[in-house]
């Protein structure tokens, strides 16, 4: 029963942090072209310069 | 094409007839401050496709002076450019030189991503919740009890209170928006389902009860708001890609004012009175009268008709008129709210007919459905109380009842179909912008079909080209190639590769034709008494074109006879509609002999001809009261009205803008196979969800007397509903399935029917 108290809490924490990770990603402009993302990473990465 | 086949996804069968280039003045209007003398500027780019064109176009741009970057977005199809200093960077020419044409679109991209973005935070909140609380809820049943079933409860209850105010709020709004207004819809069982289950299930967990609700009211939002974004997302595809070709419509015209000067004004600002400078290619903003300059001007668009007409100073022109071939100065007799334009905008929303009383099988199912189940909740209310008098128990069954009604499978029987639906037009290239538009077509029995730009491409096609001389045909294409004149347009496509006429000195008479000297003959491509001035000849345009020739000094060599092509496979298409029972029926304002040389190729029997705008409302009107549902099909701006009218209407992607936001759907090819297509689909699609009510109605009849008995626990309520939302959900997908053979077909069909000629411009 005590061990609730602690798996309880860290269950809804770390489902927490899964939600405000995709909060922020969905903010952050991750989710606005998904197509885009798909093909640039086929994408040769520019040479340094 | 930098890359890609551009027959796939966004095969435009735009002709540069129709598109003109934005000008640097245009896009400087289109173009936000981001501060700090930044810009940045969108542009839609409707054949972008993939890494290949991504990469050219972002390292092009940032090649470019003072352009600080370009982000190119594959979803929606467009890029974004942020500039320095004051003078626009030539992106649009750059895009041109790899093969990309831009556009500018309706800037208001901001408000829907509001819905989007809502609607998935929703769905990300309503996930965590439910899924936490079907973990615990999954120990209630497997047989917690006592104080840890009263914890998990509480802490059930706690977590459900953010999902009902976040993303139950977006079905509160709705009906309580509903209910406000006298109305029912689906939100309404919905909320006061949802709402309920968590008010009795808190009073439960206060007393220490055994059953709580808490994972039901959760999980049903979390299902409804699934197929809501799924819904949304479809139609805002569709939406952005219709948005996207926005490109007819002048936004502004440069003015000479009195003293000389020169301003570049947006179009809401021209009044009445100002002098404003038209060049060639480009589109006349306001109905005007012309001062100086003479040129054709393309009235495909405005009034119907295919010939392009030869203009001179006096003359009266329209808005939304595209002038071809020489630079005109006109004096605006209109404000743009006064154009012929904006006319028709009114005369659209004056006409708005069966759009707005249809009402969509969901609003029409609930309706009904929703007294039915809050009255049996509350029979079994009042029958638990006179059986047992205890009023808790009567409560708790009844609640059961509306929990078990919820209609979770109706909510999402009529969105899946109609996403799996748009889905397979969008592959085939058509945009559906409403899903009541595909209920209504499913109904209709009569097809309208417009003839000019509709029917017909709209632009001439070259009809006697085996009868000239291939080597005058070549020269006449060479000369043709520096015209934007449609009838250049149809000469120019037969230019042999590699075996190009040097002219000197090519210039153009606008309004009559090209004229260009090599090794001291003169050549003249155009009319037959300017071009052949030494040829005696007189009334020999027996051809509904006729008296096109080109000639060298002065003497005729090769005369050129033309005819508005058909689209490809016109003809099959009013058979097909034939076919499944819809009658077809032409109407246009183009003059009665044109009208029945097509209506007889093409084997229609009823047609009206040289309607104006009104006129087709007015038979479009006629029919509806005769009791017929009628489908629209119309691309000009004369058309618009009527599209407004029917009951659905489909415009090509070549359409004026205002035809193509008033049409419920646009097809991008431009085979007319799109039409009978989307008809079928319609129709399938129409069956489905029927049969998914069904299957929803059948599961409550089951449903719902086990509930009444009381035998209903949560346990029961979570597999109940979640075994109707996938029976649904299937059924949906099935779609998918039995069309995907004949849609291959048709595809198929859709892709042969791509006129090579069209894409030579």
């Amino acid at each position: 029963m005590t061990i609730l108290v602690y798996l309880m809490p860290v269950a809804l924490f770390l489902g927490a942090l899964g939600l405000t990770g995709f909060l922020w990603a969905l903010k952050s402009g991750q989710y606005e072209d998904l197509d885009g993302a798909a093909e640039r990473i086929l994408r040769d990465d520019k040479p340094e310069r | 094409m930098s890359c890609c086949a551009p027959s796939a996804e966004l095969a435009l069968d735009l002709t540069s007839t129709t598109s003109v280039l934005p000008s640097s003045q245009e896009i400087r209007l289109a173009s936000r401050s981001l501060g700090d003398n930044l810009w940045q500027t969108d542009l839609s780019v409707p054949t972008v496709h993939c890494a290949a064109c991504i990469q050219a176009i972002e390292t092009a741009l940032g090649r470019l002076d003072r352009v600080e970057g370009a982000r190119v977005n594959l979803s929606t199809k467009r890029v974004a450019i942020r500039w320095r200093g004051d003078s626009v960077p030539p992106f649009v020419a750059a895009l041109g030189r790899l093969g990309f044409q831009a556009h500018l679109f309706e800037a208001d991209a901001d408000k829907k991503d509001k819905t989007l973005a809502e609607l998935i935070r929703a769905v990300a909140v309503a996930g965590f919740a439910a899924g936490n609380i079907m973990l615990l809820s999954v120990s209630v049943w497997s047989g917690a009890e006592g104080a840890t079933r009263d914890l998990f409860h509480w802490v059930s209850a706690l977590i459900a209170i953010p999902a009902l105010a976040f993303a139950g709020g977006i079905f509160f709004r709705s009906a309580w928006n509903a209910l406000r207004h006298g109305r029912m819809n689906m939100d309404v069982p919905i909320a006061v389902g949802v709402s309920l289950a968590y008010a009795m299930s808190l009073y439960e967990t206060i007393n220490h009860g055994d059953h709580a609700y808490f994972d039901a009211s959760v999980s049903l939002l979390f299902f409804l708001l699934i197929g809501r974004t799924l819904d949304h997302v479809m139609r805002e595809r569709a939406r952005t890609a219709v948005k996207g070709l926005s490109q007819l419509a002048a936004r502004g015209a440069m003015v000479q004012r009195g003293d000389g000067a020169r301003d570049y004004l947006p179009v809401g600002e021209i009044e009445p009175g100002m002098r404003l400078l038209i060049a060639a290619g480009e589109r006349i903003p306001v109905d005007g009268k012309i001062i100086q300059g003479a040129s054709d001007l393309d009235c495909s668009l405005a009034s119907g008709e295919s010939t392009p007409k030869n203009v001179a100073p006096g003359a009266a022109v329209q808005a939304g008129v595209l002038n071809l071939t020489g630079p005109l100065t006109i004096e605006a007799t209109a404000a743009a709210k006064d154009s012929f334009l904006a006319e028709m905008v009114r005369l659209m929303e004056a006409a708005e007919g069966g759009r707005a009383r249809y009402r969509r099988i969901a609003d029409r199912v609930s309706a009904l459905y929703a007294p039915v189940v809050h009255l049996t909740a509350l029979v079994t209310f009042l029958g638990w109380m006179a059986a047992t008098g205890d009023w808790h128990r009567a409560m708790t069954i009844a609640i059961a009842v509306l929990i078990i009604t919820c209609p979770c499978a109706l909510g999402l029987a009529v969105p899946i179909v109609q996403v799996v639906a748009a889905r397979r037009l969008f592959e085939n290239g058509i945009m559906v912008k409403d899903g009541s538009a595909m209920e209504r077509l499913a109904t209709i029995d009569i097809a309208v079909f417009d003839k000019t730009g509709t029917l017909t491409l709209g632009q001439p096609r070259l009809v006697n080209a085996s009868s000239i001389d291939p080597a005058m045909l070549a020269v006449a294409a060479d000369l043709a190639a520096h015209s934007r004149h449609p009838f250049s347009k149809a000469i120019a496509g037969f230019a042999t590769p590699g075996g190009q006429h040097k002219f000197r000195a090519v210039t153009e008479h606008p309004g009559f034709g090209i004229e260009a000297t090599d090794a001291g003959n003169t050549w003249r491509l155009g009319r037959r008494g300017w071009a052949g001035w030494k040829a005696r000849t007189g009334g020999e345009g027996k051809h509904g074109y006729g008296g096109t020739v080109l000639t060298k000094n002065g003497m005729i060599v090769a005369s050129f006879a033309f005819e508005d092509a058909l689209r490809a496979d016109a003809g099959s298409v009013m058979a097909q509609l034939n076919d499944a029972g819809v009658s077809v029926e032409m109407l246009s304002g183009d003059t009665a002999d044109v009208c029945g040389d097509v209506a007889r190729i093409l084997g229609i029997d009823r047609f009206v001809p040289a309607l104006p705008p009104s006129g087709k409302v007015e038979r479009i009107e006629m029919l509806t009261k005769a009791g017929h549902k009628v489908l629209m099909v119309g691309d000009g701006l004369n058309d618009t009205p009527a599209l407004g009218a029917a009951h659905v209407s489909i415009a090509p992607a070549t359409a004026a803008d205002i035809g193509r936001n008033a049409a419920d759907f646009v097809f991008l090819r431009e085979s007319l196979s799109a039409v009978p297509l989307a008809l079928d689909v319609s129709r399938k699609a129409g069956r489905l969800m029927r049969q998914n009510i069904a299957i929803a109605i059948i599961y409550n009849a089951v449903a719902v007397p086990i509930a009444i008995f009381g035998h209903v626990t949560p346990l029961i309520a979570a597999v109940a509903m979640s075994a109707s939302s996938l029976l649904v959900i299937g059924n949906g997908l099935r779609l998918q399935g039995f069309m995907l053979a004949e849609l291959t077909r048709a595809s198929s069909a859709t892709h042969s029917g791509i006129h090579p000629s069209a894409r030579s411009s």
